[in-house]
């Protein structure tokens, strides 16, 4: 049988849709495995120096407050998290974060929070951070270019950013990507 | 109708407001506001993603939406301010895409969609027209006779 023209055009619509149907099979794939997420934003910080923000007020008993100057004064990698007693990813996140807090130094930035209910939640799961930087109105947030709660960030001593994680820190993000990053720092530091 | 009238008037009236949660949000000067409103429907609000930071009640959309009227106050011009969002949130930020080697392809579809079908037009009026050719004695006979036989 000849391949004719008639063939080729019906031919046409049954490969388009097979296409898509393999395009949407990778993408609910990778949204399953965590490679794809439909609602990340890129994020243009990354590389970058930390932004300027204005010194962020601590909470009394639980951390000292900090400003950009003594993020970048750091002589180790710091993880920045952003999180609020209101938010529910940020509760599912604790229990982690305090056993990151173990070999990695965790600096919380308390987002669009009251003092009194922020503190309670931070004693309630542990105490993780080193430090605690208040941000009621949400304007660091914003110098940063976060778009909610949590959020964290990998800042190398210096201030340079270095990894950016749009969701709840859970274990594998931390064994694969943030781990090797601190370990590399190590190495360097001899 | 009256009361036809009043229902009408409730709801065409918030077609025209913007989700300024309250009026107190608004620039005094009205030409400030223009400004800071057209600036705001160009800027997406990342919380629900398909909304213009003008339209959305969101937090976020709240606050930057205070930051843009806060910038045109300030003397800041439209360039500045988009630089400002874009340097923070990235381009994402702008509902409408810059033009750039990620974006061509996006920006250059309906002139390339255009050449194409026109290419194919083209293709079609230039291909050679089968003439049909009257019929030959032989043949009409034929039909003459599979007619006939209904």
């Amino acid at each position: 049988m000849a391949l004719t023209r008639r063939h080729l055009l019906t031919a046409l619509p049954v490969i388009g849709t097979a296409a898509l149907g393999v395009g949407f099979w990778e993408m609910l794939k990778g949204m399953k495995s965590g490679h794809f997420d439909p609602h990340a934003v890129d994020t243009p910080i990354i590389g970058r120096d930390l932004p300027d923000f204005p010194a962020l007020e601590g909470l009394t008993d639980l951390g000292e407050g900090f400003s950009s100057e003594t993020l970048r004064a750091q002589t180790k990698p710091v993880l920045v998290n952003f999180m609020a007693s209101w938010c529910v990813p940020c509760v599912l996140e604790m229990p982690f974060l305090k056993t990151v807090s173990s070999e990695a130094t965790i600096w919380g930035i308390v987002y669009k929070d009251k003092a009194e209910r922020a503190a309670a939640f931070i004693q309630r799961n542990g105490a993780p951070y080193q430090r605690i930087g208040q941000d009621p109105q949400g304007t660091a947030a914003i110098e940063w270019g976060v778009t909610g709660v949590p959020e964290s960030f990998l800042v190398m001593p210096g201030g340079k950013i270095v990894w950016h994680g749009s969701a709840a820190l859970d274990k594998d993000t931390f064994l694969y990507t943030i781990r090797p990053m601190l370990n590399q720092f190590k190495e360097k530091a001899g | 109708m009256k009361r036809f009238f009043l229902t009408l008037l409730l709801l065409i009236a918030p077609l025209g407001a913007s989700a300024l949660d309250s009026p107190q949000e608004r620039l005094g000067d009205p030409a400030l506001e223009q400004r800071a409103e057209h600036l705001g429907a160009q800027l997406r609000c990342l919380v629900c993603q398909n909304e213009s930071i003008e339209d959305s009640s969101a937090g976020l959309a709240r606050d930057l939406r205070r930051i843009v009227r806060e910038q045109v106050k300030a003397g800041r011009s439209d360039q500045q301010i988009m630089d400002w969002m874009t340097q923070r949130y990235g381009n994402f930020i702008r509902l409408k895409p810059v033009f750039d080697l990620q974006t061509a392809l996006l920006w250059c579809m309906p002139v390339l969609a255009l050449l194409i079908g026109l290419g194919a037009a083209w293709r079609i009026w230039k291909s050679p027209r089968t003439e049909i050719k009257a019929l030959s004695d032989d043949e009409k006979k034929r039909l003459k006779t599979l007619l006939s036989k209904e």
